[in-house]
């Protein structure tokens, strides 16, 4: 018999048409269109609290806000607010506008700025730095400096159980660990506590996580306030090497990555798909009991994206694709550096320089200040 | 005197028992509806009467009511939304407490209407006293036959449940509401899908507010049309306002959508004026989340014709010049009132109310009040009355529920009449922060 297969709907994404499935979301259009075609990655709105394996996450950090410029065929009015990308869902002849639109880019820069509030910038001392989505997203869509001078919220770091360390001061409250907690593990002890600002992620009083899957809550967390106690600040993920591997579990997938620094297996992960996400969450057995490569089947290297910090130079802009208006304004407003200076081997005259130059920023700075 | 609906019978003595609110007229409105009307014909006279939801958004009821998917073996949920948690806005409590059976009344029409079978009415968990009234008053309309099973032998039965709120402002959001009453913790929930299609247990669910159920007795017992010819044009019917603040007589009282602002304020038919001695400065009319107004703007329209107390006149000229009849929180300020101050108390309400879910929201409220509060206490800059302004339009319309555009409204409005005072506080920080200070410049004038 012949497979009735559903009829597409025809969608135009920053003005590039794609043809999805009914009930495909915005967000996974977009990604559609950048499977398709990697050099488009960036047109893929970021998340920050979605994540397709769990159900019901999205909707919250508004990172992945579009315009509908255009409702569908039927109805072409446009929708009146911006709407979250990861749980809207496509109609036919729907017009998006992502990239393109200057309203969008400046939303999520201010939800840059809103994230960054109660999220301290210290990528080079957090253990999530080179991983982390929120640095991904403040890189990519952020400006440089905040408005923000009120004192900030600060936590203690606390043990959530033998394998998990959480310091909320990094929470975005992004639910994911909540989700992942409520979904893949049984007897929750886990979740949000208070409201607004004051919201924490917390276990009930005293009880600690403790269940064969309580680490995956260390891998969906995009930020580094859930980390792996037999992990933090042991490395860096930019000195490791990520392999593929797998064994025979009675109790999960087995199919994991082991990050190698030299020989020594330093971590153990679920693996994730290209949008960052685990698809087969592991258990706690094979994430931190099995540390030997013995332990393992080796498939070889694992798949490392182009953007990943381990391909080196992440955070050079001109890896990331700019929307066309910033390639314009970079163009009216560039300077260029006068690399003609000869270099200075002088230790005396090295410190001198550094002197003055140490003056004038603390000056810049107070100017600034005052002003 | 203006026509009374609601609280026409709201002072005989006894009216919160069974037996005198029959005497009066109660409960013939359940019998002409579940005897002599389908279901159909009683969502029909709601649409007639144009009636529109009083806990703020003003959406018309019968048209709500139409939207309720029915699909098959699937039950249907009515919600009475009793939560009532906006500074300012006090009428549903003075109903429920004074005649309960008015509310209990129209919970059975509503749930008639649309053919539900058990229904809640959600009310503000720190009102225990009010919730013993209702459940006093459900048994005894239970013990004549109204409530319960076969219902005036009609073999219609319904269940009314009261239940106490989680004792949040954000639980009377009506998406956050369902998740208090489902148990779970008040977070609004994400949109589409809609109550109407998905609310309580996943079943097709219609929230209403207090006031706007409690008309279906007078509207089941005198037709829409007659309902419907109350009123000013789209505002219909009569509107329970509560007010407060620096008039001679606060209090909640029952207008004809129509009156103007001035004669509301002024006569003694209701607020009796502003304090004696003393000017109005500023008003805010519906509730703490609608844009606060100055008094030159307040009782004429952009085009020059007087404000009146209806939907369509209170916003006419949008947020520019105008505001919202929203819940009916009419909050009167007279030239003592400090603009900054009762900025900041509304930004701090909101702040404490955030469920935080979402980012803007969560993070914004925060931020504007801790920079409200510096401004407040003789700490602010001028670059940070601009920087209030970014961060209420960086809230507004990008949240998951409107609580963040009713945090950022109060502090967008406040800004746009009264800079004049957020510059003084800041340009006399001293003066300012001492206690009962006010701005003296040309808005405390008028
Ligand atoms: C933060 C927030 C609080 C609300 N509180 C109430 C409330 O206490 N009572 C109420 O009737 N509606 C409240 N609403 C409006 C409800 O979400 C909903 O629109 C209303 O109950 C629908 O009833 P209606 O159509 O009869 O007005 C609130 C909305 C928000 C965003
Ligand atoms: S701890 Fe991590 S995963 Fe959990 S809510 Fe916070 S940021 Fe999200
Ligand atoms: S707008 Fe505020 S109250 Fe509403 S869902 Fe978002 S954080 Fe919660």
């Amino acid at each position: 018999m012949e497979e009735i297969k559903p009829q597409l709907i025809k969608i135009t994404f920053d003005g590039i048409e794609v043809e999805v499935e009914p009930g495909t979301t915005i967000m996974q259009a977009a990604r559609k269109i950048a499977e398709a075609d990697e050099s488009q990655a960036a047109l893929v709105p970021p998340a920050m609290c979605f994540y397709k394996p769990l159900s019901a996450s999205g909707g919250k950090c508004r990172a992945c806000l579009v315009r509908v410029a255009q409702g569908s065929a039927k109805d072409p009015r446009p929708m009146p607010k911006l709407v979250p990308s990861c749980i809207t869902q496509v109609q036919e002849g729907m017009v998006v506008e992502n990239t393109t639109n200057q309203n969008v880019l400046d939303t999520r820069k201010s939800i840059v700025e809103f994230l960054l509030i109660n999220h301290p910038l210290d990528c080079p001392i957090c253990d999530q730095a080179g991983e982390c989505h929120l640095q991904d997203f403040a890189f990519e869509h952020g400006s440089a400096k905040t408005r923000y001078e009120e004192e900030r919220r600060t936590f203690d770091k606390i043990d959530i159980g033998p394998h998990v360390q959480l310091h909320m001061t990094r929470c975005i409250l992004c639910y994911r660990c909540v989700y992942t907690a409520d979904q893949i593990t049984n007897k929750r002890v886990h979740g949000v506590m208070n409201r607004g600002d004051a919201s924490e992620i917390s276990t009930y009083i005293e009880k600690a996580i403790d269940n064969d899957f309580s680490g995956n809550v260390i891998d969906v967390c995009p930020v580094g306030a859930l980390t792996d106690k037999t992990f933090r600040f042991k490395n860096r993920v930019w000195f490791t090497k990520p392999e593929d591997a797998h064994r025979d579990c009675d109790k999960c997938s087995g199919k994991v990555t082991l990050w190698y620094r030299g020989d020594e297996v330093i971590r153990v992960t679920a693996r994730k798909n290209t949008w960052g996400e685990v698809n087969d969450f592991i258990c706690n057995t094979c994430r931190f009991d099995k540390k030997k490569t013995s332990d393992w089947v080796l498939e070889g290297p694992s798949k490392v994206k182009r953007s990943s910090v381990i391909s080196a130079n992440k955070y050079r802009a001109d890896l990331v694709k700019k929307p066309d208006f910033a390639l314009k304004l970079a163009s009216t407003q560039f300077k260029p550096i006068d690399d003609s200076r000869p270099y200075t081997t002088d230790e005396e005259t090295i410190r001198h320089q550094s002197i003055e130059n140490n003056d004038k920023a603390n000056h810049r700075s107070l100017l600034a200040k005052n002003n | 005197m203006a026509r009374k609906i609601l609280t026409e019978h709201i002072n005989v003595p006894g009216i919160e028992t069974f037996d005198v609110y029959r005497k009066q007229g109660g409960y013939t409105a359940v019998e002409k509806a579940i005897k002599t009307m389908t279901p159909e014909a009683v969502v029909e006279e709601a649409k007639k009467s144009g009636v529109r939801g009083r806990g703020g958004a003003g959406f018309p009821m019968g048209m709500k009511w139409g939207f309720l998917a029915k699909p098959e073996g699937v039950p249907r949920y009515l919600v009475c939304n009793a939560d009532e948690s906006e500074p300012g806005t006090f009428k549903d409590h003075h109903l429920m407490k004074s005649i309960p059976h008015l509310l209990i009344e129209g919970m059975i029409i509503s749930s008639f209407a649309l053919g539900a079978n058990k229904s809640f009415i959600y009310v503000r968990g720190e009102l225990m006293y009010v919730i013993r009234i209702l459940e006093k008053a459900i048994e005894e309309a239970k013990a004549k036959g109204f409530l319960g099973k076969n219902i005036l032998g009609s073999g219609y039965d319904l269940e009314l449940v009261v239940q106490p709120g989680g004792g949040a402002y954000i639980c009377g959001e009506e998406t956050a509401l369902l998740e208090s009453l489902e148990g779970k913790r008040g977070n609004p929930r994400n949109k589409p899908p809609f109550p109407a299609v998905k609310g309580l247990y996943q079943s097709p669910t219609v929230v209403n507010n207090v006031e706007s159920i409690a008309n279906m007795s007078w509207i089941i017992n005198n037709g829409g049309d007659a309902y419907a010819a109350i009123g000013i044009g789209r505002s219909t019917g009569t509107k329970l306002i509560s007010a407060s603040g620096h008039i001679q007589k606060p209090g909640v009282y029952e207008i004809e959508l129509g009156v103007s602002v001035e004669e509301f304020l002024n006569s003694d038919e209701y607020c009796g004026g502003i304090r004696k001695g003393h000017h109005l400065k500023a008003l805010v009319a519906g509730g703490s989340s609608v844009p606060i107004l100055p008094a030159n703007l307040i009782m004429k329209t952009a085009a020059g014709e007087d404000r009146l107390m209806s939907y369509e006149s209170l916003s006419d000229g949008g947020f520019a010049t105008g505001t919202m009849l929203g819940s009916g929180g009419f909050i009167v300020f007279d030239e003592t009132a400090c603009i900054v101050r009762n900025t900041w108390n509304f930004s701090r309400f909101y702040h404490h109310e955030s469920c935080g879910q979402c980012s803007p929201c969560r993070e914004g409220t925060g931020w504007m009040e801790k920079v409200l509060h510096r401004i407040e206490h003789g700490h602010g800059s001028m670059h940070d009355i601009d920087l209030l302004v970014d961060i209420s339009k960086k809230i507004e319309g990008n949240t998951i529920c409107p609580l963040g555009d009713a945090a950022a409204w109060p502090v967008a409005s406040a800004i746009r009449h009264f800079r004049d005072e957020f510059m003084w506080h800041i340009t006399n920080p001293q003066e300012a922060s001492q206690p009962g200070a006010v701005y003296q410049g040309e808005m405390a004038l008028v």
